[in-house]
């Protein structure tokens, strides 16, 4: 649990650069997980297929405010095709269907969530942002 | 006295269980006399001529004799067996609301209230053309007497009341609420899912119209609830679910309905849920009401003190000890409820942590979200001991981090 709570855990989820509101943006998409009260919003700015810049507002617990910040430190800069192959990689990490570090790779930062596989009840806080992001995209054709 | 013996779950788990408020352990005395009941008398009760069926049927009604004694009920056919609270309030709300509040009448419903005791009233306000009115709580986390006197008025029909909130353990003066609500006109649905295991309950002396309460917080099994009703009132309401066994004649265009208690109880019954609640009455009983309040006054006492000493936490409590039953509600101020409950989870303190299923209370509150620890008698000091110290190990692994201001 102490491993879990670690430091970039505990900066992004207590006090993320990530958490604000973009000037301007082109999609935004809202998520929230009506248990437990966690609720965020992430907006997202395209140049082209690329994704130029992402920020989230809401609240929430550190396990899901941390996985939004981090996300999105992750995803900027990336096309859209690799997001999606990211965001796949993510869920399929906290899931347990993958455990290949090669592939698991791919998730750079965002590979200190690996242990929340381990904590049932926290996997819902996780995916929260991944999940969000997912039907963005879907819903807006992308 | 230590009660955490009768618990086996204890011997198989070293917790420290705050959370009896969602669901109490069973005591072993339970667990055996349902056993007994599977092994030595099932059979589907009402339904067959030969002896071992009749045997279920006297276990299940002799049951139903015993739970109306318990609460005090005049008749034995004014108790309902349901699958829990939630159940017995849409039933009421199905069977007695929509046919009795009209356009424009009122019905009235605390802020605490639990959402089985709001979402139905909401949708029967929606298809009447009635009104949803609250009592909302003052700063010390009560309804007080002008706030209720206010509220409920000669358009009141129906009043719905928590007796003990299931976040801010207040103790509602239900007695009160009836007696003021009968003055207008209204009748009285009183939700004692939260007080019917730490006091006792007398539905003639509170002169309750209604009172429902859940099986499992009260030591029974899960999946068995009871809605108590006043006989003359549910004679006259139409039954919520049909099916066998709540019928007489049953014709291809018509029916007549049986005559109760069987008129609600549609189907094949839950008779070892029923043998259960009786049972976890009897174990109730055996260590008596006055000793129950006793122990856990004293230990929400001392929870109360020893809570408060940690001066990083918010608390939401009464101030007035005699109005506080054992549910505590507290935030670490700038540390989200769920990464408070996960982390004393991983030093064997079971809390629940979200918003109870009283969504409206929180948002009145300005709060998303709460801790909440709630007591039961096989709970002593030691619990309240490792919940404190937990709570000192969630401040100093965030400390840094919280946003102060």
């Amino acid at each position: 649990m102490d491993e879990m709570y670690d430091e970039i855990i505990m900066e992004h989820g207590m006090n993320s650069y990530n958490k604000k509101k973009l000037d301007k943006c082109d999609f935004c998409e809202k998520g929230h997980n009506p248990n437990c009260g966690d609720d965020i919003t992430i907006e997202l700015k395209l140049n082209g297929d690329v994704i130029e810049d992402m920020a989230f507002t809401g609240y929430g617990c550190a396990i899901s405010q941390s996985s939004t910040s981090v996300m999105i430190d992750v995803l900027k800069g990336k096309k859209i095709s690799e997001a999606k192959e990211i965001i796949k990689t993510f869920i399929d990490m906290i899931k347990r269907e993958t455990t290949d570090e090669k592939e698991l790779e791919k998730l750079e930062e965002a590979i200190a969530f690996r242990n929340v596989s381990n904590m049932p009840a926290r996997v819902k806080c996780a995916l929260l942002a991944w999940h969000t992001m997912e039907d963005l995209l879907e819903k807006n054709g992308k | 006295m230590n009660y955490k013996k009768d618990f086996p779950i204890f011997e198989n788990n070293e917790i420290s269980y705050l959370d009896s408020g969602a669901t109490s352990q069973r005591p072993k005395y339970v667990l055996d006399k349902i056993q007994e009941y599977y092994n030595n008398s099932n059979a589907n009760p009402h339904r067959g001529a030969y002896s071992l069926s009749i045997e279920s049927t006297e276990v299940y009604e002799n049951a139903r004799n015993r739970i109306s004694k318990f609460i005090n009920a005049r008749y034995k056919e004014e108790i309902i067996f349901s699958k829990n609270a939630s159940e017995s309030l849409n039933l009421i709300a199905y069977s007695y609301g929509l046919d009795n509040v009209k356009k424009d009448d009122e019905i009235v419903i605390s802020i605490m209230e639990h959402h089985s005791n709001l979402v139905p009233w909401q949708y029967v306000a929606k298809k009447t053309g009635g009104k949803l009115n609250y009592m909302y709580i003052n700063d010390e986390y009560e309804l007080s007497k002008e706030e209720i006197e206010s509220k409920i008025t000669d358009k009141t029909k129906i009043v719905g009341i928590t007796h003990v909130s299931n976040v801010l353990g207040t103790i509602n003066n239900v007695k009160e609420i009836i007696k003021y609500a009968h003055k207008k006109g209204a009748i009285v649905v009183v939700d004692a899912s939260q007080s019917i295991p730490h006091m006792k309950i007398d539905v003639q002396d509170l002169d309750a119209d209604f009172l429902v309460f859940s099986g499992h917080k009260m030591f029974a099994p899960l999946g068995i609830g009871i809605l108590y009703g006043k006989k003359e009132l549910l004679n006259k309401m139409n039954p919520f679910i049909m099916g066998g066994d709540m019928i007489e004649y049953v014709y291809e265009q018509d029916t007549t309905f049986a005559p109760l208690p069987n008129k609600f109880e549609a189907g094949t019954q839950n008779v070892g849920g029923v043998v259960g609640l009786s049972a976890a009455m009897d174990y109730i009983e055996s260590i008596g009401y006055e000793n129950i309040e006793k122990i856990e006054k004293k230990l929400v006492k001392y929870a109360r003190k020893e809570l408060s000493k940690l001066d990083f936490l918010d608390i939401y409590m009464t101030p007035n000890e005699k109005n506080h039953s054992g549910v505590i509600s507290f935030n670490i101020k700038g540390v989200h409820p769920h990464d408070v409950a996960s982390i004393l989870d991983s030093v064997g303190v079971c809390v629940r942590s979200g918003n109870h299923c009283a969504q409206p209370l929180l948002r009145y509150m300005g709060l998303d979200s709460t801790c909440r620890a709630s007591f039961s008698i096989y709970n002593d000091e030691e619990d309240v001991d490792k919940l404190v110290e937990g709570l000192k190990k969630v401040y100093n692994m965030f400390e840094k981090y919280i946003k102060k201001g």
